[in-house]
């Protein structure tokens, strides 16, 4: 067992299993991590997070390669964070994402790293940001978040990024139109790829209409649609260059430290709100006064109202979280 | 976030081809509530040990077909400590007869599941050792 010291030296000596394990104590919840990221935190801030999201099979991992592959040719390292769904059922999950970027194994600029969405609210987002902070403090200069582009932990990953890249594909069906409103709000590159399909151009017009028809702040950022064809590695160089506009753009009128403190206040929200739930039901004994009190004939809603207004009148003590 | 869970990495090194019984093992695993790395098909030594390092992985599966496997296991568990990764659990399946995987066992390079073992019996033989390994690091790894 090692100790957040032990681990923070390990990684400024460029040990990338360090990385690896910081990143399982920030999925873990691991009491360790907080300290080990702050002896850190003066080297985070320096790498360029991009999001990569869509619905399944759009092309996301096969475009995120092709981003890895462009920042290598650039000199740049990269980092990647590939977040897949957990089973709803079992609370396993089956991370398939590297298969694609399998050429990638033995390059020792790039470090993947795969991480299953557990099915948390609030919690995933955080994860995220956590794991691109430890990439980012390691030295990885380019940091690609990719995610399914479907529930709302896997949504909110989207916070942990600079850049949103949103990537459809044609042909998918009325599944993707439901999807698209949303999608489309968190999108500052919207991507048609498999532009070499029939009904691309169609989808393209589509967007360019939904973007055009939305409402805009002086000054906001207008999201630009860009078609490629991925697998066959055409047109990837034009949604690469638009991800570099957006980059421009964050970098005046303080919209990257803008995006930067949601991020960090999403951080901090998601640290506070996991570790209230564990300290106040695990150790606060708001479990057995819930069930003491829905067993004595009292509606849910009263029951709530009780223990939040216990917690208020600060007559639940939770124990101290013994930290290691 | 905050639950600890079993991280298992199921590869196939060297050069067969046939992945069903990679595939299923790694449905079965993800079923007992693990998170499975599948890496693919024709997977170096190498390449195994580094995946398995970028994912902090607990468990490495290989699934070996081709016969190679007195060569393959020793140099995955090589590659393994040389990333500091000693400590991961080994485990393997496919077509290896019962000499050799008693060898291999006996030497200490990975517990072997032959043709015909239940799948239950594998992911049941992780959680068992996990949760040993687990209880003694204070539940923390």
């Amino acid at each position: 067992m090692s100790s957040a010291a032990d681990i923070v030296e390990r990684l400024k000596a460029g040990e990338r299993a360090a990385v690896a394990r910081l990143i399982s104590w920030a999925e873990n919840g691991d009491p360790r991590f907080g300290g080990a990221l702050g002896a850190l935190f003066e080297r985070v801030g320096r790498g360029r997070r991009t999001g990569i999201t869509g619905p399944p099979g759009a092309g996301k991992s096969t475009l995120t390669n092709e981003f890895t592959g462009l920042s290598r040719a650039a000199g740049r390292t990269v980092g990647i964070l590939a977040v897949d769904p957990s089973s709803p059922f079992s609370g396993g999950a089956l991370l398939g994402d590297r298969i694609r970027m399998e050429e990638r194994t033995s390059d020792s600029g790039v470090f993947i790293r795969s991480m299953a969405s557990r099915g948390s609210h609030g919690g995933l987002a955080r994860a995220a940001i956590d794991a691109c902070d430890v990439m980012d403090a390691f030295g990885f200069e380019e940091l690609l978040v990719e995610t399914v582009g479907v529930g709302q932990a896997e949504f909110d990953v989207m916070e942990a990024v600079d850049t949103v890249v949103v990537v459809l594909c044609p042909g998918a069906g009325d599944g993707i139109q439901a999807m698209k409103a949303g999608l489309l709000e968190v999108a500052d590159v919207l991507v048609v790829n498999k532009a070499d399909v029939a009904g691309a151009e169609r989808l393209l017009t589509d967007l360019e209409d939904a973007v055009s028809l939305r409402r805009r702040a002086e000054g906001a950022w207008e999201p630009p649609v860009v078609a490629c064809a991925a697998g066959r590695g055409e047109g990837v160089t034009g949604v690469w260059e638009a991800v570099e506009r957006h980059r421009a753009w964050l970098a005046v009128d303080g919209h990257l430290e803008a995006r930067r403190a949601r991020l960090r206040l999403a951080q901090v929200r998601g640290a506070v709100a996991e570790g209230l739930d564990g300290r106040l039901w695990r150790s606060g004994g708001l479990d057995e006064r819930a069930r003491a009190l829905l067993a004595a004939g009292e509606t849910p809603y009263d029951v709530a109202a009780e223990l939040l207004s216990a917690v208020s009148a600060g007559s639940v003590e939770p124990e101290e979280v013994s930290g290691s | 976030m905050t639950e600890r869970k079993i991280r298992v990495l199921v590869g196939k090194p060297g050069l067969d081809g046939h992945d069903r019984g990679a595939k299923t093992v790694a449905t079965v695993l993800r079923d007992h509530g693990m998170e499975v790395i599948y890496t693919g098909l024709h997977q170096t030594p190498e390449m195994i040990a580094e995946v398995a390092a970028q994912e902090d992985v607990d468990v490495v599966g290989l699934s070996i077909l081709s016969g190679a496997h007195m060569a393959l296991f020793p140099r995955v568990k090589s590659e393994l400590a040389a990333r500091g990764m000693g400590e991961v659990l080994l485990v393997g399946g496919g077509i290896i007869p019962p000499e050799d995987a008693e060898a291999l066992e006996a030497q200490g390079y990975a517990r072997l599941f032959g043709p015909g073992s239940p799948t239950e019996e594998i992911a049941e033989w992780i959680e068992a050792r996990m949760s040993e390994r687990l209880a003694g690091e204070g539940g923390r790894a």
